[in-house]
């Protein structure tokens, strides 16, 4: 399978590895903070602002597109604290009237234009194009040494991958901010760290891979992604260093699974034709929550000591 | 959005006798003072033009009913939350300076104690101040936090994760991570809420240990029973400040009454009252 696999396989699988960690990442603190919502809230609400930086542009490019998810997110937070003061309604409330509302906005702009020469449609808005991301110019694994083959390969995954790398390593540095202001917001305070801004850092950086990750494997794979490996994780360890590894395993086994399940099962089954990656990769991630769930050594978490009601 | 137990919420006279008799002066050592401290969570203030001094080496109780901005007053006192208006001086210094001299035990309702981690990494919490953020946790440090557990007798739970334990063992974790922060001034919210009476003499045991070290305790308190017995200092608030001062002077049905308005049964305030039983 070797010179096929390259060309067909090798680079959708990596982008939707890396964008699968990418989310996962952040998303271990969105769900300990009980802020799930958000990673789904800024997936939605990033729509419009891509799309509006395109009808600007005229092109599908990478800051401007990052430049106008960053302006809906912010618009998005106004909005919401806007909704949750003015209407004095709960903040989950206020989240999903806002993201909705936004999502549709996105979606209604992007009807309205003409984007058929590029990729930006409401169908890739959804699913992204994971499966055309292929490497044209590869003819086997000889090709990751040859410069000109390398040259050609899709920009979702340099873009990607350096996106990946730029969370991780904000993960490692902030690390210890990110555990306390997450686990005891008004300790970290006390101690002077700005647990505000760390909630508002890890925001950005869960857009940021939003976005990114938006741009090859759409809004789909971003909500699931946020949300089922970490959650699955958090069923595997009472440590929150072994369920940030965890999650990076099963974003990992998501993306390939996911992939490979998309490509070839529906032929196994006797179908003619291959279902959407995004799809079948974020059905795998909620396929291994749901064993997380039933399996899970963790999965019940109510401290058998817990006997004096406070 | 008044709650019906409060008729009389407002004591106004009893607080402007306590406001007639308010030190202005700010003391320059006094582990903790705070001048007109305001804070607010909406219209109504929690706390309103609070003027309060704690004494070093003693420890001191903050004493008010339900509502009345005593977590208000200790989280505000540490920057926890923002200040309408008002000043807090910690040894006679703004907060930013003196930050490494203040340990801080929350509520333990405050937080989620399903988060995946182990009774020894909540208290090296205490010391993330001292290492930063890519500082490497030193052996001594190690060996100082395994302390801490010890003083509250915690130590043998060090890799527990800290779900499992029970309400008055999370208390002592938290006890031991404000002493890992190996501070001056001790700010306690509730620290006996919902714990066993072992635990309860623990921590009581700790405090005393660290006023008889020179240390200044602070502490949210609610059972007024228990408040001859532990504390120096009382402060009694209910959204303004209504007394302070020593428990033998400032303790007394009067103050009492004027801080809880109609609430406390006068029989209960006669097993209070320094000729009473307790």
């Amino acid at each position: 399978m070797g010179a096929e696999f390259v060309q067909f396989s090798l680079t959708p699988i990596l982008i939707g590895i890396f964008a699968a960690i990418a989310c996962a990442l952040p998303g271990n603190f969105l769900i300990l903070r009980r802020q799930a919502l958000i990673g789904d809230a800024i997936s939605h609400v990033v729509l419009p602002g891509i799309v509006v930086a395109f009808l600007l542009t005229g092109m599908v490019a990478a800051i401007p597109m990052m430049i106008g998810a960053a302006g809906a997110a912010i618009l998005a937070v106004i909005l919401i604290e806007a909704v949750k003061r003015l209407g004095q309604i709960e903040p989950g409330a206020a989240m999903g009237v806002v993201f909705t509302t936004m999502f549709a906005a996105g979606v209604l702009i992007l009807e309205q234009t003409d984007t058929s020469q590029v990729h930006l449609d409401v169908e890739h808005a959804l699913m992204g194009n994971l499966e055309s991301l292929i490497w044209f110019r590869a003819d086997g694994w000889g090709s990751l040494l040859d410069p000109a083959a390398l040259a050609s390969l899709p920009d979702e995954l340099p873009r990607i991958a350096l996106v990946c790398a730029l969370v991780v390593v904000l993960t490692l540095v902030f690390w210890r901010w990110l555990k306390i202001a997450t686990f005891d917001e008004g300790f970290a305070q006390a101690l002077g760290i700005p647990a505000a801004a760390v909630g508002f850092g890890l925001m950005v950086t869960a857009a940021v891979a939003a976005v990114a990750a938006f741009d090859a494997v759409g809004s789909i794979i971003v909500i699931a992604m946020f949300i089922c490996p970490p959650a699955a994780a958090r069923l595997m360890t009472n440590r929150l260093a072994h369920q940030v590894w965890w999650s990076v395993a099963f974003a990992t086994l998501s993306a390939i699974l996911g992939y490979v399940f998309a490509g070839y099962g529906p032929l196994w089954f006797g179908a003619q034709n291959a279902v959407s990656a995004a799809g079948m990769i974020a059905t795998v991630s909620g396929v291994i929550l749901g064993l997380a769930c039933l399996f899970g050594p963790h999965r019940s978490r109510v401290g058998a000591g817990r006997d004096e009601a406070a | 959005m008044a709650s019906p137990m409060t008729p009389g919420h407002q004591p106004t006279i009893a607080a402007e006798n306590g406001r007639a008799a308010r030190p202005v002066a700010v003391p320059s050592g006094a582990p903790l003072a705070v001048r007109g401290l305001t804070v607010s969570y909406g219209e109504k203030p929690a706390v309103f033009s609070v003027d309060a001094t704690f004494p070093a080496e003693s420890m001191s109780a903050i004493i008010g009913p339900n509502g009345a901005g005593k977590s208000t007053l200790l989280k505000a006192s540490l920057g926890v939350i923002p200040l309408l208006s008002g000043d807090v001086y910690v040894f006679g210094q703004a907060i930013e300076k003196a930050r490494e001299r203040i340990a801080y035990v929350p509520q333990r309702a405050s937080v989620d104690w399903d988060f995946p981690t182990t009774v020894m990494d909540v208290v090296q919490m205490g010391l993330y101040r001292r290492v930063g953020l890519l500082g490497r946790l030193s052996g001594r440090m190690t060996a100082r936090a395994r302390d801490c557990l010890d003083r509250v007798g915690m130590a043998d739970f060090a890799h527990r994760q800290i779900g499992q334990l029970s309400g008055g063992q999370q208390q002592r974790v938290f006890l031991a991570r404000a002493l890992a922060q190996d501070a001056d001034l001790y700010l306690l919210d509730e620290p006996f809420a919902g714990v066993d009476a072992a635990t309860e003499r623990a921590i009581i045991d700790v405090l005393k240990t660290l006023k008889a070290e020179g240390k200044a305790v602070v502490a949210v308190h609610h059972d007024l029973s228990t408040v001859r017995d532990y504390f120096d200092h009382v402060f009694l608030i209910n959204v303004r400040r209504i007394a302070e001062g020593p428990v033998a002077t400032a303790f007394t049905t009067g103050n009492l009454q004027a801080t809880y308005g109609g609430r406390l049964a006068a029989t209960h305030l006669d097993e209070l009252s320094p000729t009473g039983g307790a």
